[in-house]
Parts: structure tokens; C-alpha cells; sequence
């Protein structure tokens, strides 16, 4: 695995350095999370809606063992070949298995941030396997060879320019040719001879019903189906949270999904697979990597609902203007922060802080996820775990010690403001880092406490 | 112990104490199920919609709206030798006429399944689609929807909602990624 080792205070910083185009991608986030608004206001039993999705999934959590096992005899049942899979590398070797049985060197893959999470991609060209992403947004940044930025916008960070300077390189289009109509129509060819060549198949899951044993995917390119219905193997790769009990259920997802994605009432394609085609394997991989492990953390369990809609991160202030790259993991935004601390708590310690815990993550999420306050319980857990630096542990134990003693805090404020008065030099330089990109606040002439005390009508 | 025991052993060990499923009553309001607001969502999306009386309407207002077609598939006609090649020999058809089951008027989708189009890929692989669907089959909600549909009779089934497409670069709508670059629906009556 090639993890990053800057935090992503480093990473934003990096990210911040052109400023028009933070705008810009702050903007364009801001103009996405509007259209949901709008969607969702039009639907009167909006909040119904997500209070059941929450519960229907707080429903599978707690029959989870029970609904795993149901949907493994019912995928079978249905002709479909079944693995499971601890962690990551498992997964890998578990596909790669299957690709080599069929001695598939070149495959199609669609969206599918499971696959991402393991790094399969580089695990499949090791083993000497080429794999084609055929989102197109996923395909921009695999020629651009970075990781996608955003769990349903891949190249979200991306000016059309540079993208089509990456097709003029890659697949031939005339330099300087920027036009998304023309982008995507050179993207449609390509990617048709791909589909039509590939032997195997791999797609993501968005949600996995028991009763049935069904899996299904949504997609508005269609590239899920191109890829699927076209070659000899398909394998489904699901996390083991995707699971929900029944097929009705699928009609409060389906209505939640798009819209809280994308502001769309639904995706173009919706697509149940429960059988192979015949002639066709269908293998379905179900990954645990630290799953069940996040199932049993009380505080933290509820991240498991998450339908990957990605409109925290698009309401996010902070992943707004620090971009997807800036979490270093598969899952950028507030969710990614509350999941990869499980993964790998000193890896990614930084990420619960990446928030201003401003609260507009849980409201948009559409099952009520508490996202904002598992970022600050993670913080805690972290700082006693020993995984954040050193200067912000002794910083937090200097505030507890301000804070949790009266006294104390009346005087460090007072001593504060007669700084601030005296001395401006000591606040207003740069290694304070509430002076970055912007002035210091005059110092108040007296505390709230004087003040209120001052001006109480007894 | 294999992963698959150690995995269920897991979640067996951790997982919350089991809550009950909420009730789907009154989730789909006042949604109307009519026409008119299926048109209004479908044309959102970017399809377009005729209403017919029969299906022999439809070969002419075809020919008037696609005058360069080359390779049209009817599902249903009476030439049915590509069910039985390889689906990959499909990629040259200009348009695909397929039945739907039901319409839905919140979201413009309609339900395919392969119990009426015998291969998968064909609403996907071709140039453009049509979907012929009786107006009295059109829902209100996709909870109507599930209801009518009830369990899974064939192998494969999909909600179509409009044209293939992609907003990847700079959020810019472009119809037509890759799928069909375009729907139109037949509404007959009845």
C-alpha cells in the first residue's frame, strides 16, 4: 500500500496555494449540494424518507450475521459463485484468483469504492493484469494516475482543459480541444472498444438484498451494464455493510441516493443482478477489512449505514476548500473521516480534525448519520490513544487545565487581552496559526463575565 | 477457522441488539401518479414522449424524428435472430423498441426486465432507445413500484431513467456516456 504521509493540514496547504481554483471547487461543490436542496424540498415526507432509511439500516446492523447468511444461500441459490474476504489483501487475491482461472490479462471495471479502499488496481497490474476504469470520471484520473478525489464526482479537482490535454495525450483528441460534449463522445469510443473486448468484469455494489440474494448497482453512464452484460465473468465486490433485508426496502434507497448525490430524483440506470446470464460467472466478493470491527465500536457503528451519496462531503466547508486529495484515503469528506480512523487509527489521526464540526455533514446525510459528533468523539479516542502530535496533546491538556479551573481562566484571558494590546507582534506573526490567511481580532477591553456582570438587571 | 466463519463469528460478536423494520406506510405522500408529471420529470432528464394509440404508430414517428437509423431492433417483431448471436454483434444497432413494465412519475424511471428482452445488453449497448409502456401503468413512487413488482421473476431487471450520461468534466451535462444517447417512450393507451 502506498500510503501518503503528509497530514491533511499539509496537503490543504498545498491544495490552497492556487486560490481561484479553490474558489472554483468550492463553488462548483457548493452549486451540487443546492440542487440536492432542491429535491429534497420538493418531496413533502423528505425527513420520513430518512428517518426510515436510518432505521431500516440501523435494522440490518443489528441482524447483520442473520442477513449475511440469508444472502449468501439466496446467491447461491440463484447460480452466483460466493467468497469472502478478511481484509483488503484477501480481496485482492481472491480476484485476482478468479482472473487468473479464466486467464484474463485486460478487464473493465465500473465505479466501485471498495476497490479503491483495497487498492486493487495496482495489486492486479503487479500480478500483471490491466484493468480499465470506464466511469469516466474514474478513467480521467486513472490517466492522470491519481486516486479519485470525490466517492461520486472522481475528477471533481480537474479543469476541462487539463482533462483534455490528457485525452490529446492518451487517446489522440486534438490538443487543446477542452469541449465536454467532445471529451465525452472520444471517451465513448474508447471505452466501447474496451467493453467489447474485455472478458471479465468487476463492479461495485450499491446495495445487497437478503431476501433475494440480488445486487444492485446504480450508474447514470451505464458503464456497470456495458461492462456486465457484455463479458464472460462478472465479480460484484461488496463491503459486508451493503447488505439490506428486503426488496422493498430498495424503494427508500433508490428515492434518497441520487438526490442526495447528485440532486437527480434517481440515476439513469438502477440495475438489478441476481443471476448470471447464461453461460456467464458471476462472483460475488464479501469484504469485511475492519467492519466488523467498526460494528462493534458503539460510538462509531453507525458510519456502517453509509450509502456513499457523498453530500457531506459536498456541504462540507472543509473538504470544500482543502479537496478529496487532502484526506489521503479512499473515502474523502466528513464520512472518510470517521471511517479510516478504524482502518488505521495512527495513519489517520489527522482526518477527525479535519472539521469545524460545524454539524451541516449530519443534516444533509439522508440516513442520519450523527457525522459531526463522531468526528469529535473520534478526537478523544485519538488523543488518548496517543495518536495525535505531541504539541497538539499538550496543547489540549493546557486548554483542559485553563478551562476546567475558573480561576485559571479568568486570568489567562485577562493576561491574553493585555498581550494582544501590549504586544500585537506576539499573536500577529506566523507561527500562530490563527493568523494564516487572515488579521487577528482586536482584543475585547473585558471579559463576557465582567461584562455581564456590569450590565445583569438583578 | 475460514474467513467466512471468522467474519460471521465477528459480526455476530459486535453487532447491536437487533431493532425492529420501520413501517413504508405514507412514505410516498401525495405524489401523482399521472401522465402530465411523468412527462414533466422524464423531459427533465432529457427523454422525450409520445402518446400513441398502438404500437404500428410507432415506425413512422421513427422515421420522422430519426431519419438516419440504419439497424432498428423491435422486440416483439417476428425477425428474432439476434437473441440467439452473440450480444456482442449488437453494438451496430441504431435503436432498440423494448417493452416496460411500469413507469414511475416521481423520477421518470420505467422497469425493464429480461423476461421481455431476452438479451441484457440491449437497452444498453445500442445508439439510442425507446420504451413503449401502457398509460395505465404508470406509479407514483418507487414504493408503488416495488409493491407491483413484487419478487424477482427473472435474472436481471433495471429502472431506466432517461438517456445515459455523465456531468465528469466540470459538471458539465453531456447525454449519451455509455448508453443510449437518447429515450423516447411510447405511451400507449390502455
Amino acid at each position: 500500500m502506498n500510503r501518503q504521509t503528509a497530514d491533511h493540514a499539509t496537503l490543504a496547504d498545498k491544495f490552497n496555494e492556487d486560490e481561484p481554483r479553490v474558489d472554483w471547487h468550492d463553488q462548483t461543490l457548493w452549486w451540487v449540494r443546492a440542487k440536492r436542496d432542491k429535491m429534497a424540498w420538493s418531496i413533502p415526507e423528505w425527513e420520513q424518507l430518512r428517518e426510515t432509511a436510518s432505521a431500516i439500516k440501523l435494522n440490518a446492523l443489528g441482524n447483520l450475521h442473520d442477513y449475511l447468511v440469508q444472502f449468501e444461500q439466496q446467491a447461491i441459490q440463484n447460480g452466483a459463485i460466493v467468497h469472502w474476504a478478511a481484509d483488503a489483501e484477501e480481496h485482492n487475491q481472491i480476484v485476482t484468483g478468479i482472473l487468473k482461472k479464466h486467464g484474463v490479462h485486460h478487464l473493465v471495471k465500473s465505479k466501485s469504492m471498495l476497490t479503491e479502499e483495497c487498492h486493487l488496481n495496482p495489486h492486479l497490474m503487479a500480478n500483471g493484469i490491466e484493468v480499465i476504469d470506464t466511469d469516466l470520471g474514474e478513467r480521467i484520473v486513472q490517466l492522470a494516475k491519481e486516486p479519485p478525489s470525490h466517492i461520486v464526482l472522481p475528477c471533481i479537482h480537474k479543469k476541462k482543459e487539463e482533462i483534455g490535454e490528457l485525452f490529446h495525450e492518451h487517446l489522440g483528441t486534438p490538443a487543446g480541444n477542452a469541449d465536454p460534449q467532445f471529451l465525452t463522445a472520444a471517451a465513448r469510443q474508447h471505452l466501447r472498444k474496451e467493453f467489447l473486448q474485455a472478458k471479465a468484469a468487476i463492479t461495485g455494489v450499491n446495495f445487497a438484498v437478503a431476501e433475494t440474494g440480488e445486487m444492485v448497482v446504480c450508474t447514470n453512464e451505464g458503464n456497470a451494464d456495458m461492462g456486465a452484460h457484455l463479458a464472460d465473468v462478472h465479480i460484484a465486490c461488496m463491503g459486508i455493510e451493503k447488505i439490506i433485508p428486503q426488496r422493498k426496502h430498495l424503494g427508500v434507497f433508490l428515492r434518497l441516493l441520487a438526490r442526495s448525490a447528485t440532486g437527480q430524483p434517481i440515476t439513469t440506470y438502477s440495475s438489478h443482478f441476481r443471476q448470471p446470464r447464461p453461460g456467464q460467472e458471476l462472483h460475488i466478493v464479501l469484504v469485511d477489512n475492519g467492519r466488523s470491527r467498526q460494528l462493534g465500536r458503539e460510538d462509531f457503528r453507525n458510519s456502517l449505514k453509509c450509502i456513499r451519496c457523498g453530500a457531506c462531503m459536498n456541504t462540507c466547508p472543509v473538504y470544500r476548500r482543502s479537496g478529496g486529495h487532502s484526506y489521503h484515503t479512499a473515502v474523502a469528506g466528513p464520512i472518510g473521516a470517521i471511517l479510516a480512523p478504524n482502518l488505521d487509527m495512527k495513519d489517520y489521526a489527522d482526518l477527525p480534525f479535519a472539521s469545524t464540526l460545524c454539524g451541516s455533514c449530519s443534516n444533509v446525510c439522508p440516513v442520519k448519520i450523527d457525522i459531526h459528533q463522531q468526528l469529535y468523539k473520534w478526537r478523544q479516542v485519538l488523543v488518548k490513544e496517543g495518536y495525535t502530535t505531541a504539541a497538539k496533546t499538550a496543547g489540549m491538556k493546557a486548554m483542559s487545565g485553563v478551562l476546567s479551573t475558573p480561576a485559571v481562566y479568568r486570568t489567562a484571558g485577562k493576561m491574553g487581552r493585555w498581550v494582544m494590546r501590549a504586544f500585537p507582534g506576539m499573536v500577529n506573526n506566523r507561527l500562530n496559526p490563527w493568523y494564516k490567511q487572515r488579521e487577528m481580532p482586536a482584543p475585547p477591553k473585558q471579559s463576557f463575565s465582567q461584562w455581564y456582570e456590569k450590565n445583569k438587571k438583578s | 477457522m475460514s474467513s467466512r466463519d471468522q467474519i460471521l463469528a465477528a459480526v455476530k460478536q459486535h453487532q447491536p441488539e437487533a431493532s425492529v423494520l420501520p413501517s413504508l406506510e405514507g412514505l410516498s405522500g401525495n405524489m401523482p401518479g399521472t401522465l402530465e408529471a411523468y412527462r414533466k420529470v422524464l423531459e427533465g432528464l432529457g427523454g422525450s414522449l409520445f402518446e400513441i394509440k398502438d404500437e404500428s404508430e410507432i415506425p413512422a414517428l421513427l422515421a420522422e424524428h430519426y431519419p438516419h437509423l440504419q439497424r432498428i431492433i423491435r422486440v416483439g417483431d417476428e425477425q428474432r435472430a439476434w437473441i440467439n448471436e452473440d450480444p456482442h454483434l449488437l453494438e451496430d444497432v441504431d435503436m432498440a423498441v423494448v417493452p416496460g413494465q411500469w413507469g414511475v412519475a416521481e423520477n421518470g424511471a420505467i422497469w425493464l426486465t429480461e423476461a421481455e428482452i431476452p438479451v441484457r445488453v440491449l437497452p444498453f449497448i445500442c445508439q439510442h432507445l425507446a420504451i413503449v409502456l401502457p398509460a395505465g401503468r404508470l406509479l407514483p413512487t418507487m414504493h408503488e413500484a416495488y409493491e407491483k413488482i413484487g419478487a424477482p421473476q427473472t435474472g436481471f431487471g433495471v429502472f431506466i431513467a432517461g438517456p445515459s450520461k455523465t456531468a465528469d468534466i466540470e459538471q458539465s451535462l453531456v447525454l449519451g456516456a455509455h448508453g443510449a444517447k437518447s429515450l423516447v417512450v411510447f405511451i400507449t393507451a390502455g
